[in-house]
């Protein structure tokens, strides 16, 4: 491998942006917790533009009656606001006694529920104790005016966490909702450590979640649950900080925090981990010929921004020009800041026009943006990479390490495929 | 409030968005928080256009709630002006903003901007898509366009083409070339392509041509009171209907001159023998109102199908399909919920669906091959070539569009002959259908081949009380003699004639009396 940059981003200026964002609000987290949860209904108290909006963020339909829906709001419900608890019970009701196979709801506050003050913490209660023991019903925010995308992820583990029994066993606890495949990786490197049990944050059925207390031990699998952190925080659990399980480098060190923390020998580590550790730098290698000393410039979208940064540079030899995230958690994101490159420009939160110029004024080699920026950029001429795949494909991990780079070497490769110009002048 | 988990319009900001994005040198500044610019991707993504929409949203949070939510809207205001240089502005709020109630309208105005600014008041709680587009269009023509005098040369509008539509960017050229065959001058087509300055000189046509009444009907309307415009009332989809709309324009118009029908192929094409299978093809239709009238009509004039059921899921235009279902002896569906428009086609069993992506998907579901004829559309139905479903182009468009998911006529008789020779067994499917084939339906809903994203959780709906009966091994094997793409129905109508009957086994003899029944 190369020489690594040298220096580290945790004490550079950031540049904070208070203008108009082009993000997702929270709401789109259902898309993927309603996979990962599987006895869990998501219901939306919203209107239809919610609805429109986790219909289109999906992009394409989920068909069949996946277990997330909007209850609409409508006129009548404005006007008086214990009719609409009276309705929001009624649907409730009625959804649960066609759906005997959920045993969690939630309640997801949106914009318009937030604005006229329903309160659905009161809802999810009166629900709890009608429905009990059979379903339980909690409630969170996925507004857009709260939640920015992978923030409604935060919220709905944040609101897990004060109802999770309580334990004194030292326990490992594994936080954040990754795709099964990937998630059993990790507890099959973490088993043949010897580190067991581990708990999962969020569980896939609600009989298996997880116990806390003042031994539990727990770490991040996402850089984006800065509350589901404090909520765990304030149950006594203590964190273990990494950099994120993003390429090989990440993953081992996210690993070998772990097993610090449970006395690995670190033979054990090492015979446990060379072997996809090898697997994973390979595959990254492949990738990262496309890659190599190409400029990249990040939209704030996921909060993965960061780490994926750290990722391409060090591991892919990439050159970030601006790194944008929606919020930068210097607690959570630490480690990962201390490994990436400086960068240029470290920015937090948005202004999507003079982004976009300043985007346009260093034609980054690679744009990683949201969606409704994509093709604009593309027409432009400039290769993007869509944010929203991030989320919603398994990257974490020795054995994602590839496929993760793979994601940004894709448009780059493709664009050296397709003959120049004639996409654009197609594009007018 | 009403549990919705797929929806077939948007709320009413998304069609006032449509109108921006298909004019030119407009701008909409909407007081929305930031999860709705989820909208721009429909625009950038599903129909692929390579500029954003010219949208600016406000993106309030929850902290400037009770503080400045004004403000923040007069500075997006302000910078949209000054980025943007539009030449009119349309204001207005989304769901959320509406319940804030800034008044976008009366702020903008306040600031005195160098351009006309065009307040829009779409009710989100209670109104959609279609309503938004067609209210922020009519206000777009009430504020901008003036009473002036006729063009010399006989000339007309375009009113309704919007971005997101379906195949208006097609249909809109092809209307264009036939009103000019017609020696007819286009002043302008609206929304799409128009500029304010093009609106304010609307006044000057003969009449207006209105292609879709969903998203142009009140400014139609508007245009006829205030400037003594007429307008047509036929949708030319379909060769009876384009000729129609020949006659009805030409009446208007005062002129002749009848547009060259030489590449109308359509008519030819379902007279021609391999047609023969279509014939009496049993056809369930959902959509908008405009469109699945059209369709309807289509189908059973022009392509010899019989319609089963149709329904359109706007009620703006109910009163037109209701009309137009009794015609065809039909209950109208008037629904926005798609689980009773599944419903409907689970009970009528039809041979196609006509349908919007939600009817694809349902057809999937259900096994039953289905064409586009309406939005709500996906990416696919924004194609590269030229597809219009208008004019006479349009009609041979419908013809291979439609036919495409069945069996080819010859095919058929084919599958029927070699059923049993390895190469035209059972799960071999049409063979323009390469990577997706359909699978046999005889074996009950896990074996259709899963869409990549369906997560297929819910059950089909049941055949009505049929799970109690018995196929008797005989009966069984009769009935995989029957080509697989019948087969599905054959079992399906020999069920249900048994749950007649009250028979709770069903032997060879109850299949062809089922068969016997149900020979139409
Ligand atoms: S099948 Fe997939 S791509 Fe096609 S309309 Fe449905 S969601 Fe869209
Ligand atoms: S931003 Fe608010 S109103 Fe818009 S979709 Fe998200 S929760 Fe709903």
């Amino acid at each position: 491998m190369t020489a690594l940059p040298a220096g580290g981003c945790r004490d550079l200026p950031v540049l904070r942006e208070r203008g108009q964002r082009e993000v997702f609000c929270g709401l789109t987290g259902l898309i993927w917790l309603h996979r990962k949860m599987q006895d869990a209904f998501f219901l939306v108290v919203g209107s239809r533009t919610c609805a429109h909006l986790l219909q289109s963020a999906a992009g394409v339909m989920i068909f069949a009656e996946p277990r997330f829906g909007t209850a609409i709001l409508e006129e009548k419900d404005l006007a008086g606001l214990a009719d609409a608890q009276t309705e929001l019970d009624r649907e409730v009701d009625r959804l649960l006694a066609r759906r005997p196979d959920i045993r969690q709801l939630f309640l997801v506050g949106s914009c318009p529920s937030e604005v006229i003050k329903l309160d659905l913490a009161k809802a999810a209660e009166r629900q709890s104790a009608r429905h009990a023991p059979h379903v339980r019903v909690l409630n969170f925010s996925g507004s857009g005016i709260e939640t920015t995308f992978t923030q409604g992820e935060d919220a709905c583990l944040a609101a897990m966490v004060p109802v999770l029994p309580k334990t004194q066993a030292r326990e490992l606890l594994l936080v954040g909702a990754l795709p099964d495949v990937v998630e059993d990786q990790a507890l099959a490197l973490l088993a043949a450590m010897g580190i067991t049990p581990v708990r999962v944050l969020p569980a896939r059925r609600s009989g298996e979640m997880p116990a806390v207390g003042a031994h539990t031990v727990f770490a991040l699998t996402q850089p984006f649950l800065a509350d589901t952190r404090e909520a765990l925080l304030r149950r006594g659990a203590r964190q273990i900080t990494a950099p994120f399980p993003f390429g090989e480098e990440g993953t081992t060190l996210w690993l070998r925090a772990v097993a610090d923390e449970f006395g690995v020998p670190s033979d054990l580590f090492d015979s446990v981990t060379a072997a996809p550790r090898a697997r994973a730098r390979k595959a990254v290698a492949a990738q990262a010929e496309t890659l190599r000393d190409r400029t990249l410039f990040f939209f704030p979208d996921s909060q993965l921004e960061v780490p994926l940064a750290r990722f391409l540079a060090r591991e892919c030899g990439m050159r970030p020009l601006e790194v944008g995230t929606p919020y930068l958690h210097r607690d959570i994101l630490g480690p990962d800041l201390d490994l990436l490159p400086p960068v240029p420009v470290l920015s937090e939160g948005q202004d999507v026009d003079r982004q976009l110029d300043r985007a346009r004024a260093q034609r980054p080699d690679l744009t990683v943006c949201g969606l409704g920026l994509a093709n604009p950029l593309e027409a432009e001429g400039l290769a993007t990479k869509w944010a929203i795949e991030l989320v919603f494909t398994p990257v974490h991990f020795y054995e994602q390490a590839g496929d993760l780079a793979g994601l940004f070497a894709r448009p780059l490769r493709r664009r050296a495929l397709l003959s120049p110009g004639a996409a654009l002048e197609a594009a007018e | 409030m009403k549990l919705t988990v797929w929806t077939y319009e948007g709320p009413p900001h998304v069609g006032a968005m449509r109108v921006a994005t298909a004019m030119q040198g407009l701008h909409y500044v909407l007081h929305a928080p930031q999860g709705d610019t989820y909208a721009d991707l429909l625009f950038t993504m599903i129909e692929r256009r390579s500029k954003r929409p010219p949208v600016s949203y406000t993106t309030f949070q929850a902290r400037d709630l009770g503080g400045d939510t004004a403000n923040l809207f007069r500075t997006a205001a302000q910078d949209a002006c000054d980025r943007f240089r539009p030449e009119a502005i349309i204001v207005g709020a989304s769901c959320t903003a509406e319940l804030i109630q800034d008044n976008p309208g009366g702020l903008a105005e306040a600031l005195g901007l160098p351009v006309p600014v065009i307040a829009l008041d779409l009710p989100s709680y209670q109104r959609r898509e279609n309503f938004g587009a067609d209210e922020t269009f009519l206000q777009i023509v009430r504020h901008l366009a003036r009473p002036m005098a006729r063009t010399a040369r006989v000339s007309c509008n375009i009113l309704g083409p919007t971005a997101l539509g379906f195949r208006h960017r097609d249909d809109l050229a092809e209307i264009t070339a036939l009103l000019e065959e017609m020696g007819i001058e286009v002043n302008l087509a609206a929304p799409m392509g128009a500029r304010p300055g093009d609106i304010a000189r609307m006044g000057a046509a003969h009449f207006n041509v209105l292609l879709y009444p969903e998203t142009a009907e009140s400014a139609a309307r508007h245009c006829e009171t205030a400037f003594g415009q007429p307008y047509t009332r036929t949708v030319p989809i379909g060769v009876a209907a384009t000729r129609a709309f020949i006659a009805e324009v030409a009446a208007l118009a005062g002129t002749a001159r009848h547009p060259d029908e030489a590449r109308l192929r359509q008519p030819w094409w379902a007279a021609s023998v391999d047609s023969t299978y279509l014939t009496g093809k049993r056809v369930f239709l959902f959509g908008d109102a405009t469109h699945v009238i059209a369709a309807a009509r289509i189908a059973r004039d022009e392509i010899g199908f019989e319609v089963c059921g149709m329904g359109c899921y706007n009620r703006e235009q109910a009163r037109a399909l209701r009309a137009a279902a009794k015609q065809f002896g039909v209950e109208p569906l008037i629904t926005d919920d798609y689980l009773e428009v599944e419903a409907a086609i689970a009970a009528l069993q039809p041979e196609l669906i006509l349908g919007t992506q939600m009817e694809r998907h349902i057809g999937k579901r259900l096994g039953i091959p289905c064409a586009v004829i309406s939005a709500p559309v996906h990416v696919q139905d924004f194609p590269a070539r030229h597809s219009p479903q208008m004019g006479f182009e349009g009609a041979n468009v419908i013809f291979d569009t439609w036919v495409h998911p069945l069996v080819m006529g010859l095919e058929e008789h084919l599958l029927h002959m070699f059923r049993d020779d390895f190469e035209f067994h059972d799960a071999a499917g049409p063979s323009h259908h390469g990577g997706h084939a359909p699978r046999s339906l005889s074996d009950a809903p896990g074996a259709l081949p899963p869409h990549p994203q369906d997560t297929s959780e819910r059950k089909m709906p049941e055949a009505p009380a049929a799970d109690s009966i018995v196929w008797l091994s005989d009966a069984e094997r009769e009935l995989k003699k029957i080509p697989f793409f019948v087969r599905g129905k054959a079992r399906r109508n020999t069920e249900n004639f048994a749950a007649g009957k009250g028979l709770n086994e069903i032997s060879i003899d109850t299949l062809y009396e089922a068969k016997a029944h149900y020979a139409r």
